[in-house]
């Protein structure tokens, strides 16, 4: 990313590109860029008859510029998206973009960075993407992350503020993540709650799959704008259905077979995670379709329950992650909404049998029936 | 003092929604614990069992929630023993201290057995609790069915739930409502049958054929 920029920098925004020449350098044949635009508009759920248009798009498309901002994070979404293992065809989409300010891959350090980020803003003026990863923490004016001496928030308003659109890639960027988990010392928020005003498109996960954030910017550059999303802000085609109704694991649910201990045969067998704790059943995302590191695999097909880290506020109200339901407030930790229930029922049955006794010997009046007022 | 007549207390709405809301919440409950925590049951990936249980849940879901918003109708329309006011004693001075004075028998401290024809305002209060119940539990279990068809008219119609609740302390809340009104379900029995023998009114048969045995004018 960021390589054969070098002679065009910011500002070059409206060129185009020579993508024949491009491929031809990397050494890609056509017919696998056929395939990644394949791949592509089948990522994006639109018909296979789109893969030509997304291939003229990328051909064609005037360079927008993006910049890459990391505030409370782990750079895991960057690494995410390095690591690819066969990037080139992956890597041209960012190529075609111009990515002038990326803090863990650019070469320019300091104010000279702070200078190119500077300038996109300047130039390219709602015409740019941000992306943003990591969370904005706002107590005590944001001093909780600061860069270059300004406070994330600060940064956040102007680069956002100012773009055609914002990227908020992972559940940090999204909705705030680990960072803000009880009790958030730093009241660390998503970017749509740090920059109301902005335009954004949430790409949760932990982390991201880079997929969806390929799929994402073809999406733009294909159609000129960001694709529909959900009332989470979440783009439907990533995060449209439920990991449980695309499960590899589903039928097993379905016909009642359960991995009760880990290890168990049920497990070895590739049974439902259900009763490990599962919470494949209230997280969306295309995970079992989409799947990590190019399609190798994902957290329920190794054989791990999901753990929702794509929905609002998992680390609070996806815990405990090995069990059905969350422990109920106020009780121990091992008490559960059932054993709860039970010993309620049971107190019940016990003081009414207690009351009965005592009715039992109860000298009462000796008139019958009801009686009207 | 024997000059009793049959009075018709319970129509024929009231008894059928009592009694379909019995049967719904014993299915409800067997199904919901099975959903709730299953057991393997299935030899083969063929089989069905969790599929058919969650299917007669839902089924059993939608019949429970007519039944509820049917009574809450019948609430409007059906005779004075089945109307809503019977479910709010405390709008009343009569209604607060019939209210006081079955508390004072249930605990021992009168001695007076009260004989009221329709329910007893206690339990009318009760009930109107059981019923926001009921909608807790027809909301929260309505919301769970939609995330299976995300952006679908029902999701977006009970989208709201989802801010009140997490995704999965609605589970919970579902889950501990049942236990709630399984609770009362407990106490519901007991409180007939008390009654039964200590008004002598045939309460419990009354749910049955709807007349109860009244003295008084008429």
């Amino acid at each position: 990313m960021g390589k054969g920029n070098d002679e065009d920098k910011a500002g070059s925004g409206e060129r185009m590109l020579d993508m024949p020449a491009i491929l031809e350098k990397r050494g890609i044949s056509r017919r696998d860029f056929m395939k990644f635009c394949t791949a592509m508009s089948a990522a994006l759920a639109l018909p296979v008859t789109f893969a030509p248009r997304i291939a003229r798009a990328l051909e064609e498309v005037k360079r927008p510029t993006l910049v890459w901002l990391e505030f409370q994070d782990c750079a895991g979404n960057t690494e995410a998206l390095l690591r690819a293992s066969n990037p080139t065809v992956a890597e041209l989409v960012l190529d075609v973009l111009s990515v002038d300010y990326h803090e863990t891959i650019m070469a320019a350090a300091g104010h000279q960075a702070e200078e190119a980020l500077a300038k996109v803003i300047k130039e390219q003026r709602g015409k740019y993407i941000a992306v943003v990863e990591g969370s904005i923490p706002l107590r005590d004016d944001g001093v909780y992350c600061c860069i270059g001496g300004r406070s994330a928030v600060d940064i956040a308003r102007e680069v956002c503020g100012n773009a055609f659109a914002t990227i908020a890639a992972g559940s940090c960027a999204a909705f705030g993540g680990i960072p803000a988990a009880a009790p958030n010392p730093t009241g660390a928020v998503g970017v749509k709650d740090a920059v109301p005003g902005a335009t954004v498109i949430n790409l949760p996960g932990c982390p991201l799959n880079p997929d969806n954030l390929t799929a994402t910017v073809v999406h733009f550059l294909t159609f000129g704008r960001l694709p529909s999303a959900d009332s989470l802000g979440r783009p439907l085609f990533a995060y449209g259905k439920r990991i449980h109704d695309a499960c590899e694991r589903r039928p097993h649910f379905d016909a009642g077979q359960y991995v009760e201990q880990w290890g168990d045969s049920a497990h070895r067998k590739g049974h439902c995670l259900y009763k490990m704790g599962c919470k494949g059943p209230e997280t969306f995302h295309n995970c079992p379709t989409q799947r990590y590191n190019e399609k190798t695999s994902w957290p329920v097909g190794a054989g791990h329950g999901c753990v929702g880290c794509s929905e609002p506020m998992f680390w609070d109200t996806m815990t405990p992650f090995y069990k059905r339901l969350p422990t109920v407030p106020g009780f121990g930790i091992e008490s559960t909404a059932d054993k709860i229930g039970a010993g309620l029922a049971v107190a019940t049955a016990a003081a009414f049998a207690a009351h009965g006794v005592v009715s039992a010997f109860r000298h009462d009046d000796k008139s019958r029936g009801g009686k009207e007022e | 003092m024997d000059n009793l007549h049959n009075k018709y207390v319970w129509e024929v709405p009231v008894r059928v929604t009592h009694w379909v809301n019995f049967l719904a919440i014993v299915i409800l409950s067997v199904t919901g614990v099975y959903i709730g925590s299953p057991k393997t049951l299935a030899l083969n990936p063929s089989q069905f069992v969790m599929g058919w249980v969650r299917f007669i849940h839902f089924v059993t879901g939608y019949v429970f929630a007519v039944s509820v918003i049917s009574r809450i109708y019948w609430a409007f329309v059906g005779n004075r023993y089945a109307e809503w006011r019977e479910f709010l004693p405390v709008l009343t001075a009569d209604g607060r201290r019939q209210m006081l004075e079955m508390f004072r028998y249930y605990t021992f401290i009168g001695k007076r057995v009260p004989h009221p024809v329709g329910h007893n305002a206690l339990a009318g209060i009760t009930y109107l609790l059981v019923f926001v119940l009921y909608l807790v539990m027809i909301l929260t279990g309505f919301a769970l069915y939609t995330e299976h068809a995300p952006q679908s008219f029902g999701h977006k119609a009970l989208g709201w739930m989802f801010l009140l609740f997490s995704n999965q302390g609605m589970r919970l809340t579902h889950h501990m409502t049942m236990w709630f009104l399984l609770a009362f379900a407990i106490h519901h029995v007991y409180s007939a049958w008390l009654m039964d023998v200590k008004e002598k009114g045939r309460v419990i048969s009354s749910i049955f054929s709807g007349y109860k045995p009244v003295s008084g004018k008429n």
